[in-house]
This record gives C-alpha cells, structure tokens and sequence, in this order.
C-alpha cells in the first residue's frame, strides 16, 4: 500500500529548519564547555546545549578574539549526550559555519559573543541545511537576520552579566513592535518596513499573525529561575543559559531549578520552591560598567 | 469532547490550533489535576528526555500512567510516540515511558538534524490522497508487536528497511512525525473519531 508514498524527502528546507526550534519550546538551552558539562546539562533536564570553547563570562574577562570551537570539543560533546548540539560561529564568518555544517551540529548560532569575522554582512543563512539561531535587539534586526534564512530568533541581551537588565529590554522592544504592528493599517505597513529596516513582506506577515515567523528565545544575562520566568512571562518561547548555570555555585542544582521554572513560568509558588537553597549564583556586572557591549555587535 | 494537550515542553501550541481548526478546544496539561475530565491527551514533540523528567516532578507520571492504563485515548507525535511506547533504544536509561502501545522505538533513528526531512506518506484509511509528513530527529519504530495496527509506512532507501510511521492500539494513535507542522488535519480528525467511539 505504501508504493506511491513520496520518496522525494527533502532535508534542510525552511520547514524542517524551523521545526526543530518549534520542538525547542519552552525548554532550556545550556552553554557548555565540555562532554562532562554536556552531561550535566542533560541530566538537568536541558533541551540542547550549545558547544562553545569559554562561556562569555569568561570571554568577557579574557579579552582577545573568540573564534569557533575546536571540531574534537564539539564531537566530543556529541557523543555525550541525545539531546542536539548547538555551536557559535562568528558573524559573517560563513567558514566557520561550513565546519560547523560539516560536524553535523544540530543548529548554528550566528554569535555576537564571539567576535564579529565581518563588519557589514552576516552570513547567507538559506545555503545551509543546518538551522541557525541569531541574535537580535529590536524587531528590524530580527526580521534582517529572518530574511537572511535564521530559522530562530534570540533576544541577545548582554551575554555574561548575570544581568537580566538588556535581556528585557530587547524582548520588550522586539514584542511591543509586533503588539504595534498588529494594529497599523496597511499604509502604515510601508512605513514600518522603512523605519525597521526590514522586508516589507516580513511586516505584513507578522500584521496578520501578531508574532514572528520564527520561534523567538531569550539569551543574555538569565542567571536565575526567577529570571527565566521573568522573560518567560514577557513573551520569550525558551531560554538560553550561558555563563548563568556553570558559574553559579551549585551548576546542577541551578540547572535542574531553571528547566522547572521555563517549564511552569507562571507557577511563583513553584519557582519560590525551586529557587530555595540554590547557593550563589553566578557574580553579576552593572551595565554600565562594562568596556564590551556585546550586542552592539551584528547589523 | 475535552482535549488536553501535554504542556511541559515542545510544540504545544501547534497540536492547540490544529485541534482548534477541528472546533476541538484543548486545555493545557501541566499538573495532574489537569487531567480530570478529559477525554483524550495529546503529547506533543519537545525532547522526550527533558519532557521525562518534567513529568516526573510535576507529579504527573503517576496519574498519567494510571490514566493511560484506564484507557484515555492519546495521540503522540516524535517525542510523544516515544513516551507512549513499550520499549525505547538510545534513550537514557532513566527515561520515562508509558508502554501503552506496543512498539520498539529507537530515538533519533533517522539520525541528527542534518538527516530531518519532509515529504508525504501514504495513510490508506484517510483515503487516498497522501499525508504531509514532516519529520523532525524522528524516532524509528523498529519493532511493532502483534496488537499494532500499522497504518502507515515509509519505505526504506538505500537497502534500509520499510519502516511503520502512523500505528494504531486500542485507543492510542502515534506518529514518527510532526503532522501538527503542517495544514493537512485529517489525522487529528481521526483521533477525535476515536475518542467519540471510545465513549459510546
């Protein structure tokens, strides 16, 4: 009975790019170093962890260049564990994002935490059959990097501040301009697409859906259970923890709590119970302190 | 009729308006008092090791079990099937599942995302035309037991093996892929079908 059933299976198609991040919704995606973090991470109950060489806390403190990971890191953290393995590559460096193609990850973020290959373009993310997440701080950015073929959009934050500040801030400003956008007429579209900086297909899309046409999550500065319901109740679909989990004092406690307040992020009596006896999380920076501002990077 | 979908984690809100489209209203399951009075439970896809262990401290593994083995119909797609099923391979070793439909699954068995795929599957009892299928890491059905109806299945490529992707026990309904990302409703319409005939 099955002779006629299609044996033309595309892979890579923007439908299977942006099912997988679908499937992402309303869990935790961890940073991690290494195959025994990648454990800890899955044991915790993480939905996918991103591979990257130093988490930006420490990124932030080095200085330098931070550049793709080592391919035997990535491998190794592959093996260890089911769940998929994300990896950064740095803006518009698309070699990078070929090597990481070539390992097989399961999604590619395109990360302003590491430091920008190009100063103008970003990468052409369609000629890839591996998904992409990118970094945004306002809708025109978001739907620049949606136009590029990002399968998933991030609110960026300011990576490694243990800071929540930049991470509402950016959520607020990406999701107030689609609450605006659903109530412009058609005329004002134009205007919006103009003011953005974004196709004008994009806008009108999202006049008649009232939200992205991609998943949008939330990264930069998530250090607390609080804080992932926080974001969670602001409108993000999920959470990226990065430095917030392995730099807290208890990273397997911290984790598991985060997971269980993404999941119930409305339930406070829940999130109180899980943020009790956490130990210290990760030390947090003020804003306007910082030499780096991170998100300032991509355009 | 009261539909609740699994709401842990994963593509909740893809099973929610493609039951909507069907005038089926469904409720968010996230505590077990979630479930009283429904008559069926969708499990969405999501990660079925994460979505284990969300289960187990919401309190609902328990309740769920109880209810399953009771005969609440259910509906799982990937990560769902995968819960459903008897017997999982690859997964970890303290995953949770239900065993309410016979079936050996092996998760990811159609290998990383690089390997997801979309395309169409021949499902003879929603007649002729062939369902959008859209297939996400998916999990493999490597064994379906006797009790199983296989409704559908995709032929292997390459020398591998045919594979069952649509499969039927009783009053619960699986498939390897995500027919929630797509437009086509005629399986969700088919679980409805079998929910009114389980309470007649």
């Amino acid at each position: 009975m099955t002779d006629s059933s299609s044996t033309d299976r595309p892979t890579g198609t923007f439908t299977v790019k942006r099912g997988l991040a679908e499937m992402l919704r309303g869990g935790v995606i961890m940073d991690v170093v290494d195959a025994e973090q990648a454990k800890v991470a899955e044991d915790a109950g993480a939905v996918a962890v991103m591979a990257l060489e130093r988490v930006p806390s420490d990124i932030r403190r080095d200085g330098g260049v931070a550049r793709m990971s080592d391919p035997a890191m990535i491998e190794g953290i592959k093996a260890a564990v089911t769940v998929p393995v994300m990896a950064k590559a740095r803006i518009g460096h698309f070699a990078e994002a070929q090597v990481l193609a070539a390992l097989g990850v399961d999604f590619i973020d395109e990360s302003e935490v590491l430091t920008p290959a190009d100063e103008a373009h970003h990468i052409d993310k369609w000629a890839y059959g591996v998904p992409f997440v990118c970094g945004a701080t306002n809708l025109g950015e978001a739907l620049r990097r949606i136009s590029e073929g990002a399968a998933m959009i991030r609110s960026k934050g300011e990576a490694g501040t243990g800071n929540i500040v930049e991470a509402v801030r950016h959520l607020r400003s990406i999701l107030g301009d689609i609450r605006k956008i659903t109530e412009a007429d058609s005329a004002e579209l134009y205007g919006w697409a103009k003011e953005l900086v974004a196709p004008i297909g994009l806008v009108q899309e999202i006049a008649t859906t009232g939200r992205l046409p991609v998943p949008l999550f939330c990264a930069g500065g998530i250090a607390t259970p609080a804080d992932a319901s926080l974001v969670m109740q602001l409108g993000a679909e999920a959470v990226f923890v990065g430095s917030g989990i392995f730099k807290s004092s208890n990273p397997s406690l911290m984790a598991r709590a985060v997971v269980e307040a993404t999941a119930h992020y409305t339930d406070a009596e829940l999130v109180a119970k899980v943020s009790t006896g956490l130990g210290d999380a990760m030390p947090g920076q003020e804003i306007g302190t910082l030499d780096v501002h991170l998100a300032d990077r991509g355009w | 009729m009261s539909i609740g979908v699994l709401a842990l984690q994963g593509g909740v809100r893809e099973h929610a308006s493609a039951f909507a489209d069907l005038g089926e209203p469904v409720t968010e399951v996230r505590r077990p008092d979630d479930l009283d009075g429904l008559t069926g439970l969708v499990v969405p896809g999501g990660e079925s090791t994460t979505l284990s262990l969300l289960l187990g401290s919401a309190g609902l593994a328990g309740p769920l079990a109880e209810a399953l083995d009771a005969g609440l119909p259910a509906f799982g797609t990937c990560a769902g099937m995968i819960l459903l099923a008897t017997t999982v391979l690859d997964g970890r070793d303290d995953q949770l599942n239900f065993g309410v439909i016979d079936l050996t699954i092996r998760r990811n068995g159609y290998g990383r995302q690089v390997a997801s795929f979309e395309g169409t599957v021949d499902v003879p009892v929603l007649g002729d035309e062939p369902l959008p299928a859209v297939f996400i890491r998916a999990p493999v059905v490597e064994a379906a037991g006797p009790g199983v109806e296989v409704l559908a299945t995709l032929p292997g490529e390459g020398g591998a093996p045919d594979r069952p992707v649509v499969c039927r026990q009783g009053t619960v309904l699986v498939a390897s892929f995500h027919p929630e990302l797509t437009a086509d409703r005629r399986l969700q319409r088919l679980f409805v079908e079998m929910m009114k005939e389980e309470r007649r």
